[in-house]
């Protein structure tokens, strides 16, 4: 007889539950500047070490240092932080408007505002981003006007989306940022689709992804990833790996066994693991990724790993689950002191510089709310009711018409 | 004018759109090297071009995926979906995007894909080679439905769904692929070759979405049927002598309520056949749609001829296809009551 073990059903559970000390000893952290940085055109089989690094630019004395410094004059870098910034205060001011009931829901990106912000940077305007509900940033950095925002936030008379969309599902495409979808993983196709075609129209346009770290679980993943590899699409495949997806830690996901930018080395695709709370790191590898796509060497995997700071949402309450000193805790830090740090330290901005910063985005912001709470928020405002009839098809048939008619609008 | 059967109306459909227009591209399993495994899309590669036609990896929710980035970029992608068996992994895909992309976007963007899929049984397909899932698209609101039942229309309607600017869900019946089956299964087939509308224009022509058309006029009793169904009850007026008007509707949706309602107001009776299980299918929605518009009309309780609320079984195939004597029976009692 042999002596086997009894089986016994794993199930991941985090290094920290609420009460417990913050243990971030699980996620593999390099020095600044210690990852190698291929050529953009290596061959798949020269970048199997990639995934398992982390690709970091800024040190903790804030200098940018290493083979991925992406070399960003000072006036890209005042921009990126700008973005950053308002993101950052707009998220605030639009939490304390849901806690006002002014409108039924909104989700955060603190301490995720590098990512979309770099990458917005670092590609072209023409290029199409389809976004996870998290990426506010990427539009912001694009000039998208705030009032805008503030308007699909309370569906009101003004709201782009005609007050059709839950808040925070924007769509703009004339910045190159796709429908936003309640449904996760889904557009990460999208993306891989788009690509193909811009492909086939011999096109340069490229088109990038995100999902979350929680999303790549998805059968949408997998199905985004073999198409990617199989047809060579020129699209950049992102994970915000923000550690957690609503209460599941990112080892629920897969997280724990692998990095997820090792997803990439099954699909023969390249993967990079990039510091996502390090702006230069983040567009770094864009520009990689993309220098890549544009040159029909296909698709890149990307996680970016970071940490979701604030709760999934305004629905949830991240204190249930995990421990409340997590987000300071987090080794990688915060992307706007980092950058902020940075640009301190090579002589380009001030403590002062950045108070008088963040006392003008706040008056910008302060104006576009007050613009748009002007037309109204939820419920005291809202776009004409013919409109919910509207764009179902591109032309309604006789059962909408009837149904208007029997609404009365 | 040249003689064809549906393939080769499909065939010609997608080869004349592949022509004209060279936004169109057309992807699916097996589809391009191979010429499909029905033939659909047979010499399309070989004559178009490898990047116009070609062959994806098996992945339904990938395919419809794709394809809506690609409607979103602005091109018109036809996908095949092997079987409409097989469509379920991209429901998410054609419930929870391509129908709403237009509307949540305000506009911005929308996914004008055609997704063709062979359906229906009469053929020992089994339960995962024989089953209609029309009724679940019908509900969905923002796609379109399309079911032929003859070569002329097939090509006619498709090529109507390949220029729509709305995703469409095109339902091909296999099993009148080659003749116009009408359910008796004990009888040779008849090719399509000995059916007028086997005449099908060589070039570009179209049928508008939404419009029924009349397979057989009459006055006893209304029958309401698309795809194989329209030839089984063609066989059903045959066997019985009932002189029943025979509504193919050829949409689902949008549906032509129109001819629909006048019909049946003119004949005061209604037989509804599909080969979809009963319980939710589509004759529910046509049969509450004729008792709200010709309640005071009707003679009679709507009748409904449909598959049993079963999965699709092997061995017996032939009890559970709707044939014509169910539809004779079902518009006996429509007439005698």
């Amino acid at each position: 007889m042999l002596n086997r073990s009894q089986l016994n059903l794993h199930v991941p559970v985090p290094q920290a539950r609420p009460g417990d000390q913050p243990d971030f000893s699980g996620v593999v952290i390099t020095e600044a500047g210690a990852a190698r940085r291929p050529n953009a055109f290596a061959t798949e089989t020269e970048l199997r070490d990639m995934p398992y690094g982390l690709i970091r630019v800024l040190g903790s004395d804030g200098r940018a240092v290493g083979p991925w410094n992406p070399q960003i004059d000072a006036a890209g870098l005042l921009r990126g932080l700008r973005a950053m910034v308002l993101t950052r205060i707009f998220d605030d001011r639009m939490l304390r408007a849901h806690r006002q009931g002014k409108t039924s829901f909104f989700m955060k990106s603190t301490g995720e505002e590098a990512i979309g912000a770099a990458s917005s940077m670092a590609l072209d305007r023409d290029d199409m981003c389809f976004p996870t509900y998290r990426m506010l940033s990427y539009l912001v950095a694009r000039d998208y006007p705030l009032v805008n925002l503030v308007n699909q936030i309370y569906s009101n008379a003004a709201d782009p989306l005609k007050g059709r969309q839950l808040p925070i599902m924007y769509s703009a495409r004339d910045y190159g940022f796709y429908s936003i979808s309640g449904n996760l993983g889904t557009q990460f196709g999208h993306a891989v689709g788009w690509a193909m075609a811009s492909a086939y129209k011999h096109d340069n346009k490229i088109a990038i992804g995100y999902v979350g770290d929680g999303a790549t679980a998805e059968g949408d993943f997998h199905s985004a990833m073999t198409f990617a590899a199989v047809y060579h699409a020129p699209v950049i495949l992102c994970v915000t790996n923000n550690q957690w997806a609503i209460s599941t830690f990112q080892g629920i996901a897969g997280g724990n066994e692998t990095t997820f930018a090792a997803r990439a080395v099954g699909y023969g695709l390249p993967g990079l693991r990039v510091d996502g709370n390090d702006f230069l790191a983040v567009y770094a590898a864009i520009e990689w990724a993309a220098e890549r796509a544009r040159n029909n060497l296909g698709a890149t995997l990307i996680e970016f790993v970071t940490y979701r700071v604030a709760g999934h949402s305004t629905s949830d309450d991240p204190n249930k689950y995990r421990p409340a000193a997590e987000a300071t805790e987090w080794p990688l830090g915060d992307p706007i002191k980092r950058l902020k740090e940075h640009l301190i330290a090579i002589g380009e901005w001030s403590e002062t510089q950045h108070a008088e910063l963040e006392a003008e985005l706040k008056d910008l912001i302060r104006l576009a709310t007050k613009e748009g709470e002007a037309i109204g928020t939820l419920g005291q405002s809202k776009p004409s009711t013919r409109e919910m009839f509207e764009d179902v098809y591109k032309e309604p048939d006789w059962r909408l018409i009837e149904q208007r008619q029997e609404l009365g609008v | 004018m040249a003689t064809m059967n549906m393939i080769q109306a499909i065939n010609s459909a997608l080869d004349v759109m592949l022509g004209c227009d060279p936004d169109v591209l057309i992807f699916g399993e097996d589809v391009g090297y191979f010429g499909g495994v029905f033939r659909a899309t047979d010499g399309l590669m070989a004559k178009h071009g490898l990047t116009r036609c070609f062959d994806t990896p098996i992945s339904e929710g990938g395919i419809v995926g794709t394809a809506i980035g690609m409607g979103a970029y602005g091109l018109r992608p036809v996908v095949e979906i092997q079987f409409a068996d097989y469509i379920l992994p991209a429901y998410d895909q054609l419930v929870s995007e391509a129908a709403r992309l237009r509307y949540r976007s305000a506009g911005q963007f929308w996914a004008p894909i055609t997704v063709r899929s062979p359906y229906g049984g009469g053929i020992f397909g089994g339960q995962t080679h024989s089953s209609s899932p029309e009724a679940i698209f019908a509900h969905v609101s923002g796609l379109k439905t399309v079911i032929p039942s003859t070569p002329y229309d097939a090509k006619g309607l498709l090529i109507a769904a390949i220029e729509d600017d709305d995703p469409v869900i095109f339902l091909e019946p296999k099993r009148i692929y080659n003749g116009p089956f009408d359910g008796r299964h004990g009888q040779p087939v008849q090719p399509w070759s000995a059916h007028a509308a086997s005449e099908v224009p060589t070039d570009y022509f179209k049928i508008p979405l939404g419009k029924a058309a009349i397979a057989r006029e009459g006055v006893a009793v209304t029958v309401l049927a698309y795809g194989t169904m329209v030839h089984v009850a063609l066989a059903a007026v045959e066997d019985s002598g009932i002189d029943a008007e025979i509504v193919d509707l050829r949409s689902i949706v949008p549906l032509d309520i129109e001819t629909i309602v006048a019909s049946v107001r003119k004949t005061r009776r209604c037989v509804i056949v599909h080969e979809a299980s009963r319980f939710g299918g589509f004759g529910g929605e046509l049969s509450s749609l004729l008792q709200e518009r010709c309640f005071y009309h009707l003679e009679a309780p709507i009748e409904r001829v449909a598959g049993w609320d079963t999965p699709y079984p092997h061995a017996f195939e032939w009890d559970y296809f709707p044939g014509a004597s169910r539809v004779v029976t079902a518009m006996q009692r429509a007439i005698e009551s």
